[in-house]
């Protein structure tokens, strides 16, 4: 697939890198910073173009022409529009994809539809990466929480705790403890490696279990595996850039939210547009300011500032001074793996929240939805099945039947409204939302050709 | 070091597969040769699959710095293993002067050490112009073409042989794709290449050989007398043409057929100051020989200039006349075009029409400076401006280049050659050309120099070739320091 990426910017790189290591595409990455490219060169096998991102002559010498996919990725809403349009008016390029911070637009849906701009797809890494946050403290214990088929489904990463009744016992024996609830283990990593889920595994502390369940079931699995965490009360959230903020504002009403922010200016700013959070001006480095505000009592310390190495020493520092649990937006995914393994809690990706947005329309097939878990070694997908049991090698048989590269499982399925987890003999039907999770990114191919031989047939 | 050693491995099995062009060429003709080739298909993919093999636990992906050490490597061994059918094939040849004749092959030098051209089996000559042929575009193109498996590295590579100051440039957004393109081009216009000679009336054999040899600039001929052997118009102008269009940008060449326009040449700066230059030449030797009294009248004269000039200045080396008994103007002419001609992403050598371009137009800043000391003069090549870094990088080539020319040429001052044949030699074998005046003149070859002056003319090739930088990074401690 032909890619042409707009903007090398945090975003725009990660999403070449993802993108340019599957070797189906070729990645083309635009931007107005020659030594940004020439870095980007250097480490990925991809073509660079240097310009204006919207401008007719950069696309055309981008190979927009021929491009599948524009990903629209600059730091400004309105080139990424502007790109999107010229590429569709004079390329006709067939996905165009907009990166869209302000909800001034994005609260208008007209303006993305059919007679209007050119954007099929927008999405706001910021919305994401807030709505990614927001889902980990309301789901206290969690390490990821990840929606299907419109949040009927989700896919959950909890650590196993002393004090889960699961824990140091057999998976097969989730059903005993559980006889009301369906769920299925997709996969355990212990020590930094994958093993896989059999009945008869047993599950030790300090595993990283991933499992499904429908949603109203969330709760009472993750108590099997770990003592319940209370319900969070108390957010400290430090820095009030656009995440800091969104998330205040989305938490705001049901807890008592903090969030400290440097900038004077910005601070005034935010607590004007703020109704029950308390907005502190001050270094969220400080011990003095942490201790002042009751550290010690907070559920949850959330350090989300631009800098990632600010983030994990405030995230250390509140942690130390009694946080409950501490997260950090960490960009480094060197950083991210050297912190989740002691001192800090939940170490965030923004960009392996955002990445999965926009595989899922880089995948062959009808793909809904791509998570890209583990730091994009994993994944976990969500198709729809289409065909019928004569021209589709997975419609009409058995969840055993269908012959899955090795480390893919079939997780469950979604029938309409009915969330059926998959079992040996399950049987998968024609317009089924099928949600796989691969413990090995590159087995993503094959498990797109399975899929697909029902759409080309 | 061990990682290098596995893609070093596998580069060599690879460049065994193409010793199937002679195998096949020997058993058409039925010359007796098949045995060589398969013994020396075998050693080299045999040994290459057995270092790749001995390391294989080694795989990873490749460093920058890897590439120069690998790029060199692999020219070096490939050499070594482009000697063993010439070895084996022609009784008394020493090792040094196989691996000259495989390096001068494989660096499109075309400077031959051989005598008795046209007795030599056929598929031995077709070997030695196949050698022309791959080296020309670049081995490591190739294997690039065929080895998707090193991704990243594979650009490291690339930019360690790829000819030119300015290696970013790609066709396709893949490294693979990129030197796939590169090479049906090359195949492309050699295939054209070898149909236009067959039709002018040389055997299929003299078509093929000659079509490599031209593609690929280097200057092999199967026969003693090189092109003069035929004393054929049509023929001398096709080969005209063919190594006008191997001394362009091949990415050129792809974006000309892709759309089927001429523009892509016409907005190269590099092909305008190519065409500038030979346009002037040419007609201003023809000039300079009838006045002379070289040749009874003007067109012979220009037939002749044209052939010869064309010939070394795209560092071909093909000779149809003995340049040297010409006014001491135009051999020496001849040689300074060697060195500035060809354009960047060519199949030439030397210091590249880009860079001298480059060079002209600084030094046209440094004295417009001087006018206007706080005046901004971006530097503009086609009216593109250039960055500094790569006027940089330039100006440091240029010195380590003259910088090889003057060290080599005392070398062989050392052993005793006389100046015009030492530097001749040098320049000759640094832009890759061949044929030099004196003792390698156009009607002499290099079997004349003693073991020692080839060894030297040997390492003038490579390190032109690889266009010094990728050699001589590897002699600084910073290179080898952890």
């Amino acid at each position: 697939m032909k890619i042409v990426i707009l903007g090398a910017g945090q975003v725009g790189r990660t999403a070449a890198y993802h993108l340019s290591r599957e070797e189906a595409n070729e990645v083309t990455v635009v931007d107005t910073n020659e030594d940004a490219l020439r870095d980007l060169q250097d480490r990925l096998d991809i073509r660079t173009v240097a310009g204006n991102a919207s401008y007719p002559t950069v696309l055309e010498a981008a190979g927009a022409a021929e491009a599948d996919i524009i990903v629209a990725l600059t730091s400004s809403d309105e080139v990424n529009m502007m790109a999107c349009e010229v590429a569709y008016v004079l390329y006709r390029t067939p996905t165009k994809i907009a990166r869209i911070r302000s909800a001034e637009y994005t609260n208008r849906k007209e303006l993305f539809s059919e007679e209007a701009l050119s954007v099929d797809v927008f999405i706001s890494p910021e919305q994401l990466v807030t709505e990614y946050i927001e889902r980990l403290i309301r789901h206290p214990g969690a390490l990821q929480v990840l929606d299907f088929a419109d949040g009927k489904v989700r896919l959950v990463g909890v650590r196993a705790r002393r004090g889960g009744p699961l824990v140091g016992r057999a998976i097969r024996e989730l059903k005993e403890h559980l006889p009301k609830a369906d769920a299925r283990i997709v996969a355990i990593y212990r020590a930094g490696r994958s093993i896989r889920p059999e009945g008869d595994t047993i599950i030790e502390e300090g595993d990283e279990v991933f499992f499904l369940a429908a949603r109203n079931d969330l709760k009472r699995v993750m108590g099997e595996l770990r003592k319940e965490d209370g319900p969070v009360r108390r957010v400290v959230i430090a820095g009030g850039g656009n995440i800091g903020f969104r998330l205040a504002k989305a938490l705001e009403k049901e807890n008592q939210v903090k969030l400290i922010e440097r900038d004077t200016r910005r601070a005034r700013k935010i607590s004007e547009l703020l109704e029950n959070t308390i907005v502190l001006n001050g270094d969220a480095a400080d011990e003095e300011l942490l201790i002042e505000e009751n550290i010690d009592s907070a559920d949850v310390f959330a350090s989300l500032t631009n800098s990632e190495e600010a983030n994990i020493l405030s995230a250390m520092l509140a942690k130390r001074l009694g946080a409950h649990k501490v997260m950090a937006l960490i960009n480094k995914p060197s950083y991210a793996e050297l912190m989740e393994s002691g001192s800090i809690d939940i170490a965030i990706s923004p960009q392996t929240v955002t990445i999965g947005s926009l595989l899922a329309h880089v995948r062959r097939g009808d793909v809904v939805r791509v998570h890209s878990l583990r730091r994009g070694a994993a994944e976990a997908l969500e198709i729809i099945v289409h065909g019928s049991d004569r021209s589709s090698r997975v419609v009409g048989k058995r969840v055993e039947e269908i012959r899955l590269p090795e480390g893919a499982s079939i997780g469950a399925v979604v029938r309409g409204d009915e969330v059926i987890m998959a079992h040996h003999d399950t049987m998968i039907e024609a317009d089924d939302h099928v949600i796989l999770f691969l413990a090995d990114r590159r087995q993503v191919e094959a498990v797109e050709r399975l899929f697909l031989g029902a759409a080309t047939r | 070091m061990f990682g290098v050693a596995h893609v070093l491995g596998s580069l060599l099995a690879i460049f065994g597969a193409t010793y199937a062009l002679p195998l096949v060429c020997s058993l058409i003709a039925r010359d007796g040769q098949a045995f060589t080739f398969i013994i020396a298909a075998g050693i080299s993919a045999g040994g290459g699959l057995l270092i790749s093999f001995a390391t294989r636990g080694h795989s990873r992906e490749l460093k920058p710095r890897d590439g120069f050490l690998l790029a060199t490597l692999s020219w070096v061994l490939m050499s070594a293993s482009a000697s063993i059918p010439l070895l084996i094939a022609i009784p008394g040849l020493s090792f040094t002067d196989a691996y000259f004749e495989a390096m001068s092959g494989l660096t499109t030098t075309g400077a031959t050490i051989l005598s008795g051209l046209d007795n030599l089996p056929p598929s031995i000559n077709l070997w030695r112009h196949a050698l022309h042929w791959f080296g020309g575009l670049g081995i490591i193109v190739l294997a690039v073409a065929v080895l998707p498996l090193l991704g990243v590295g594979g650009m490291q590579l690339y930019k360690a042989e790829a000819p030119g100051p300015v290696k970013d440039e790609k066709l396709t957004p893949r490294i693979t794709e990129t030197a796939k393109s590169l090479w049906v081009v090359y195949t492309f216009l050699t295939v054209i290449g070898i149909l236009a000679l067959r039709l002018c009336g040389m055997s299929w054999l003299d078509a093929i050989c000659h079509a490599f040899s031209a593609m690929g600039l280097g200057g092999f001929s199967t026969h003693d007398a090189s092109v003069a052997y035929f004393n054929s118009v049509p023929i001398e102008l096709v080969l005209m043409l063919m190594m006008v269009l191997a001394s362009l940008n091949f990415a050129r060449h792809f974006v000309a057929l892709r759309r089927l326009s001429v523009r892509p040449y016409l907005q190269d700066p590099e092909a305008k100051a190519i065409a500038l230059v030979l346009t002037v030449s040419v007609p201003g030797i023809a000039l300079l020989l009838t006045i002379n009294g070289t040749y009874p009248d003007f067109i012979t004269s220009l037939r002749h200039a044209a052939f010869n000039v064309i010939s070394m200045a795209t560092t071909t080396g093909f000779v149809t006349q003995n340049f040297e008994q010409w006014p001491v103007f135009a051999p020496i002419w001849m040689l300074f075009l060697t060195c500035i001609t060809c354009s960047t992403g060519s199949t030439g050598s030397g210091i590249k029409m880009f860079r001298t371009l480059l060079l002209a137009r600084q030094a046209g800043r440094e004295l417009k400076l001087l006018v206007h000391p706080s005046a901004m003069w971006p530097v503009r090549i086609g009216g593109r401006p250039i960055p500094d870094a790569i006027g940089d990088s330039v100006l440091a080539f240029i010195f380590l280049y003259f910088m090889t020319v003057v060290v080599l040429t005392f070398a062989l001052l050392l052993t005793g050659l006389n100046f015009d044949s030492s530097f001749s030699a040098i320049i000759a074998s640094v832009n890759n050309t061949g044929p030099g005046i004196e003792a390698v003149g156009p009607i002499r070859n290099y079997s004349e120099l003693t073991p020692i002056q080839t060894w030297i003319c040997t390492v003038a090739m490579l390190v032109g070739r690889l266009e010094v930088f990728s050699v001589l990074v590897l002699f600084t401690p910073a290179f080898w320091r952890k």
